[in-house]
C-alpha cells in the first residue's frame, strides 16, 4: 500500500503527540481493554501511523473502539497518548467522511453532541430516541431502558441552560 | 459553618446517577461541607465531545471553569470521575497552552485566573477532610461488607491531569473510605480496568466482556459488593452483569445468575452516617436491599 509519508506529521499536529516516537513495545496494546475486539491493535495503530497507512486505519472498526480509558497513555514510556492519537484518526475520517468502522458509534457520539447543542446538558430520553432512530438500532436494551424510565432515572423532559449562545460559540470555535 | 467548595454536579447527578447525587448531599450536609453549585453549567462533553473534536473536547468543561470562576471559591468539587477529568484537562489546556485560552477568552468573555482547582469529590474527603473526622459521623458501621473498590479510568487517569492525588495504578483512597466506615476493603486485581464506558450502547458486548471479568475478578477476591465513584462505571456494572454475552441483540439474561451490587461510594457513607437513604437504594439496577438486610446494615 502506498505510504502518506505527511500522514504521521498530520494526525501527530491534530493529537498532540509525537507519534513518531514510539518504539513498540507494546504497553498500550497490552493494557487495552478493547484490543481484543479490534482487528488493529493501539501499537499497531501507532506504528501504521509511522508509516502512513492512511486509508487503512481511517476504514478500520478498531478506531471507534478506542473507550477512552487512557490506560495507553498512563503507561506508554515515551508518554504517547493512543487515545488521543486514535481521537485525531476519528477525526480526519470523520472530515473526509471516510465512512466509520462502526457506525453506531459515530451516531452515538453524534446524538450526544447534539443533544449538547440543543439543551447545553445531554438529556437522556432524546438522546437515546435520536440515537436509536439514526443507528436503527431499534431493539436493544429495551428492558433496562424502561427499568430507568420506571425508577425515575431517565427524565421525560430536557432543561435548556440559559447560556446557549456561548454553547454555540463553542461549537463554531471548533476546529 | 464548615469549608465551602463550588460544585459541579454534571447531567447524571439527578437522573442515571440519582443515588450518587442524593448520598453526596446527605453526606456534605452531614459533614458541614458546603456546596455551591457552579451558575447555569453545561455538559463536559463526556465520551462523545473528544473522539468528535479537539478544540470542542476542551471547550465545553473550559465554560465551566468560567463559571467556576464566577463563584469565588478555589476548590470545585466534582462527583463524576468522568466530568473530573474534562474539567481537569481543560484546566491543564488553559493554563498551558496560550493560544487555547486566547481563544476561550474571547469567545465566554472572561479572564482565565488559573485560581479554581477541579478535584474530586473523592480527592476533597480523602484528603481535606482528616480519618478522625470522617468517622466521627459513623453510627452504623459496615461490619461485615466486604466490598472491592472500583477506580476504573478517569478518577485517577491519566496522571497529567489528575496530578497524582492517588496513584494511578495502585489507588487507595477509596479503600481507605471502605474501612473507615467499618467495612472491608478486599484487595483484588481489577480496581483500575475500564468498564467498557459509552461502547454500551452500540457495543455491549464488548462492555458484558469486560463487566464479566470485573464482577468474576470481584467474586473470586472474595467481595459481595463493589464500590465507585463514577455513574457510567455504575451504569455498566449495575446493568450489564446479569446480561449473557455474545452478539445476539436484543440481549437475554444470563439463568440463574447471583447478583454483585454496587454502590456509589458516598452511598456507603450515607449508610455508615444513618443518613435518610433507605429509598433511594431501591433505584439500582441490581437491588443492594438484600445484602444490606442479610448484614444487618438496612
Amino acid at each position: 500500500m502506498e505510504p502518506n509519508l505527511g500522514f504521521v506529521e498530520q494526525v501527530s499536529d491534530l493529537s498532540h503527540q509525537n507519534v513518531r516516537r514510539c518504539y513498540y513495545c507494546l504497553r498500550c496494546t497490552a493494557g487495552c481493554p478493547a484490543a481484543y475486539a479490534m482487528e488493529i491493535t493501539p501499537a499497531q495503530i501507532l506504528k501504521m501511523v509511522q508509516l502512513g497507512q492512511k486509508g487503512t486505519l481511517l476504514r478500520s472498526s478498531a478506531i471507534w473502539l478506542c473507550i477512552g480509558c487512557e490506560t495507553c497513555g498512563t503507561r506508554c514510556p515515551n508518554e504517547i497518548h493512543a487515545g488521543a492519537v486514535i481521537d485525531a484518526l476519528r477525526q480526519i475520517a470523520i472530515a473526509e467522511k471516510v465512512p466509520a468502522g462502526e457506525k453506531t458509534v459515530l451516531k452515538l457520539h453524534e446524538a450526544f453532541l447534539d443533544s449538547i447543542r440543543l439543551w447545553g446538558r445531554m438529556h437522556e430520553l432524546t438522546m437515546l430516541m435520536q440515537y436509536k432512530l439514526t443507528s436503527l438500532d431499534l431493539l436493544s436494551d429495551l428492558d433496562m431502558g424502561l427499568d430507568m424510565f420506571v425508577k425515575g432515572k431517565i427524565h421525560p423532559l430536557p432543561e435548556r441552560i440559559r447560556g446557549m449562545g456561548e454553547i454555540k460559540r463553542l461549537f463554531k470555535a471548533k476546529d | 459553618m464548615g469549608k465551602q467548595y463550588a460544585f459541579y454536579p454534571g447531567c447524571t447527578l439527578h437522573t442515571t446517577g440519582v443515588e450518587f447525587g442524593v448520598s453526596t448531599e446527605l453526606v456534605c450536609q452531614a459533614l458541614g461541607l458546603e456546596m455551591v453549585e457552579i451558575p447555569d453549567w453545561n455538559c463536559c462533553g463526556a465520551s462523545s465531545a473528544h473522539s468528535m473534536d479537539h478544540t470542542l473536547f476542551l471547550a465545553l468543561p473550559a465554560r465551566n471553569l468560567a463559571k467556576a470562576q464566577q463563584v469565588g471559591l478555589d476548590d470545585l468539587a466534582i462527583p463524576c470521575a468522568a466530568c473530573y477529568s474534562r474539567l481537569a484537562a481543560a484546566d491543564v489546556a488553559l493554563r498551558e497552552d496560550g493560544a487555547f485560552r486566547a481563544q476561550m477568552e474571547d469567545v465566554l468573555g472572561f479572564g482565565y485566573e488559573g485560581r479554581v482547582r477541579p478535584r474530586s469529590l473523592l480527592d476533597v474527603f480523602a484528603n481535606d477532610l482528616t480519618k478522625q473526622v470522617l468517622r466521627a459521623e459513623v453510627v452504623n458501621p459496615l461490619k461485615g461488607l466486604k466490598a472491592v473498590s472500583y477506580y476504573g479510568c478517569l478518577l485517577i487517569r491519566p496522571p497529567k491531569y489528575t496530578g497524582r492525588w492517588d496513584d494511578p495504578e495502585h489507588p487507595q483512597s477509596m479503600d481507605a473510605m471502605v474501612e473507615l466506615m467499618g467495612g472491608e476493603a478486599v484487595p483484588w486485581s481489577y480496581g483500575v480496568d475500564c468498564c467498557g464506558g459509552s461502547l454500551t450502547l452500540n457495543r455491549s458486548d464488548v462492555v458484558v466482556h469486560l463487566v464479566d471479568k470485573l464482577v468474576e475478578g470481584a467474586r473470586e477476591a472474595g467481595a459481595e459488593a463493589m464500590v465507585t465513584a463514577c455513574p457510567m462505571c455504575m451504569a455498566n456494572v449495575d446493568g450489564r452483569q446479569k446480561y449473557r454475552g455474545g452478539s445476539p441483540i436484543p440481549r437475554k439474561p444470563k439463568p440463574q445468575y447471583e447478583t454483585m451490587p454496587i454502590f456509589y461510594f458516598t452511598e456507603l457513607m450515607a449508610l455508615a452516617y444513618g443518613l435518610p437513604f433507605q429509598k433511594v437504594l431501591g433505584k439500582h439496577l441490581v437491588d443492594p436491599r438484600p445484602l444490606l438486610g442479610r448484614l444487618g446494615l438496612a
